[in-house]
């Protein structure tokens, strides 16, 4: 029997008895790009973190996360130790400050090669070199002592990617990877995200709010809202048909640079507090598209017949057109 | 790096200079030494020729441009009450007050900064209310208190640990602790404060995303950066090793640098005093310029703007 690379069932996260995953169904198979979007605070990084047990000693999680089938849920903490940066590397939104401001980078690098491949002193400084070679970082025989404070935020990025790679992890789950960067800059990060898929062949977990990024690197796609998916499909059904009407939102909100010049239409209202979710469906509050049942049911994720998943009573007709989603494909 | 050295000691030298003249200035403005060391009914004659041996005749600037020409010339004065060189009477007491004071230091720093950091890594515990707790009552109880409060149940109650007097080491025991409990609370606080700042901080993240065992995490990951807020008060802890004890080597009738001032300043034994606070003040700046230098081999960010 052959397992998904990671197979995520029914997971739930609770902080203090309020729970902000509602049970993630997810699989991500090898090689494979999957992008996760949705705002702020609708659980796509909390997803990962409870994965790897990053999450503080508060937060309550429930479900099982399985590597080629071994559970990583209840697994005990040295077996988590090597899962982390060893099978599954992250790295973050904020690349400047997720590096540790009094170790030189070097060590940095070095430790994580250490750990998850067992070598050290010269053999692992070459290795650690010809990893931030491939990263992009120039002169790095000079700047290898260096600070992260001495490099500017992309850079410290291509040295967080750099340091994942360090473990060949057969996951990068990337949190929002360009979001502090400049537009100039996350290009190059995309496009380095790329690149070292194709050379590596890792699977890349992108997790964004910026579709546009999503489908230069992704492609599958989560939506979530709220703690649960509420669309899953490949880029091309997601972004030429979306069908879940805050799918539907996210490519509306996006700003058009050609043509005529519209209005931008945003989604009304915010997300949710997660303590005050109703029986229904989350996102019916701001949902142009909700009908009576959708205040007290709450629509399953369920396959349709071009093998999206989707959580919608009803959902947005397939042949309505997309105004924004030529901007995005094209961009893309 | 040469120039924020020099600098430094400028700046220290400076702070050493207003220290000595204030303390120079305030003693001779709050009382008369002859007076003092005479007693209240001798003639004037004697007075006068009290102050004339002694200088305390000459303007007061006079007296100030003496004073600090013979401290550049190594010379401190001389007591009025023993007629011994100040400084040999300041220095005999040293070893005394560093009797304590060291070893309070160390209780301050082996009990006060472990205790803060477990706190801090279990947040919320049982043990983390202890000791905060713990710490909120040692460092708002006043050394004063909390001497004579040790002297009740230790001496007094107990009857285990003489409550004054340096004849054995023993005789150490309780003073020490005195000195130490509100030192071992600051460094507590701080150091779960800073230890609690630090474990949020995302390179903590990071450094467990990569797999880095749990207690590699605290110790090469947090605890280098923790360190910048805890040796900031380790700092000035440091500088009072000299100073700290004078509260407690009165209660527990200790002869140190303590004892020493607070009866040459009754006795208005100038030379005395001021030797004591310029060694004071001494240490003090001297600990400070130290953690200055740490704060740079600790933190390579601020290496940078000191360079600069």
């Amino acid at each position: 029997m052959s397992f998904d690379l990671v197979e995520i069932r029914d997971l739930k996260v609770a902080f203090d008895g309020t729970q902000v995953l509602h049970g993630i169904n997810l699989s991500v198979d090898r090689g494979e790009a999957l992008g996760l979007v949705g705002e702020s605070g609708c659980g796509k990084s909390v997803t990962w973190l409870a994965a790897l047990g990053l999450l503080p000693g508060k937060a309550a999680i429930s479900g099982s996360v399985r590597i080629e089938g071994n559970e990583l849920c209840s697994a005990p903490r040295q077996a988590l130790e090597r899962v982390r940066g060893g099978r599954i590397a992250m790295i973050f939104q904020d690349p400047s400050s997720s590096l540790n401001p009094v170790i030189r980078i070097g060590r940095q690098i070095t430790e994580a090669l250490t750990l998850h491949r067992g070598i050290g002193g010269e053999t692992a400084r070459a290795e650690a070199l010809r990893l931030l070679d491939m990263v992009g970082i120039p002169d790095a025989r000079r700047r290898f002592d260096l600070f992260p404070h001495e490099f500017s935020g992309g850079q410290c990025q291509r040295l967080m990617i750099a340091m994942a790679l360090a473990g060949q992890p057969d996951l990068l789950i990337a949190d929002e990877p360009t979001t502090a960067l400049d537009a100039t800059i996350q290009a190059q990060i995309l496009d380095l995200l790329n690149q070292l898929r194709a050379e590596t062949g890792m699977a890349t977990v992108f997790i964004s709010h910026d579709l546009g990024a999503v489908s230069q690197v992704c492609e599958r796609v989560c939506v979530m809202y709220a703690g649960r998916i509420v669309e899953q499909g490949s880029i091309t059904q997601l972004f030429s048909r979306p069908r879940h009407p805050y799918t539907r939102g996210l490519f509306d909100a996006i700003p058009r640079l050609d043509g005529p010049r519209t209005r931008l239409v945003p989604i009304p209202g915010t997300v949710p507090n997660p303590k005050q979710l109703t029986a229904g469906c989350a996102f019916s509050p701001r949902c142009a598209h909700s009908v009576a049942s959708c205040d007290f049911q709450r629509p399953e994720l369920d396959v349709m017949e071009d093998g999206r998943r989707l959580a919608c009573f009803n959902p947005v007709l397939a042949d309505e057109p997309t105004p924004a989603l030529q901007t995005v494909m094209e961009d893309a | 790096m040469v120039r924020f050295v020099i600098s430094r000691l400028l700046r220290a030298l400076v702070t050493i200079v207003a220290v000595v003249t204030f303390a120079f200035v305030v003693l001779r403005m709050s009382g008369d030494p002859a007076q003092v060391m005479l007693g209240p009914d001798v003639p004037q004659e004697a007075v006068d020729a009290f102050r004339t041996s002694w200088g305390l005749d000459q303007p007061l600037w006079i007296q100030y441009l003496a004073y600090i020409k013979s401290i550049f010339t190594g010379d401190f004065g001389v007591s009025m009450r023993d007629k011994e060189s100040a400084l040999q009477l300041v220095l005999e007491r040293v070893p005394a007050t560093l009797q304590l004071t060291i070893p309070a230091l160390l209780l301050k720093l082996f009990i006060g900064i472990p205790a803060g950091v477990y706190a801090a890594l279990h947040r919320q515990s049982a043990v983390d209310r202890s000791v905060i707790l713990l710490a909120i009552l040692g460092f708002t109880i006043p050394s004063f208190v909390m001497g004579l409060l040790l002297v009740l149940i230790f001496s007094v109650t107990l009857g285990v640990l003489p409550s004054g007097g340096q004849d054995t080491w023993v005789h150490g025991l309780l003073p020490t602790i005195t000195m130490s409990i509100g030192g071992i609370g600051i460094l507590a606080r701080f150091s779960r404060s800073a230890m609690i700042e630090v474990m949020g901080q995302p390179y903590i993240r990071t450094a467990s995303a990569k797999g880095v065992t749990w207690s590699n995490v605290v110790w090469n990951h947090a605890l280098p950066n923790a360190a910048v807020p805890i040796i900031t008060i380790v700092g000035f802890m440091v500088g009072s090793l000299i100073a700290g004890a004078v509260i407690v080597e009165s209660i527990f009738s200790w002869p140190g640098i303590g004892r020493l001032l607070v009866v040459s300043v009754s006795n208005r034994d100038l030379a005395v005093v001021q030797c004591i606070l310029l060694m004071i003040a001494a240490t003090m700046v001297l600990s400070n310029l130290m953690v200055d230098l740490l704060y740079g081999w600790l933190d390579p960010r601020l290496r940078r703007q000191t360079v600069h």
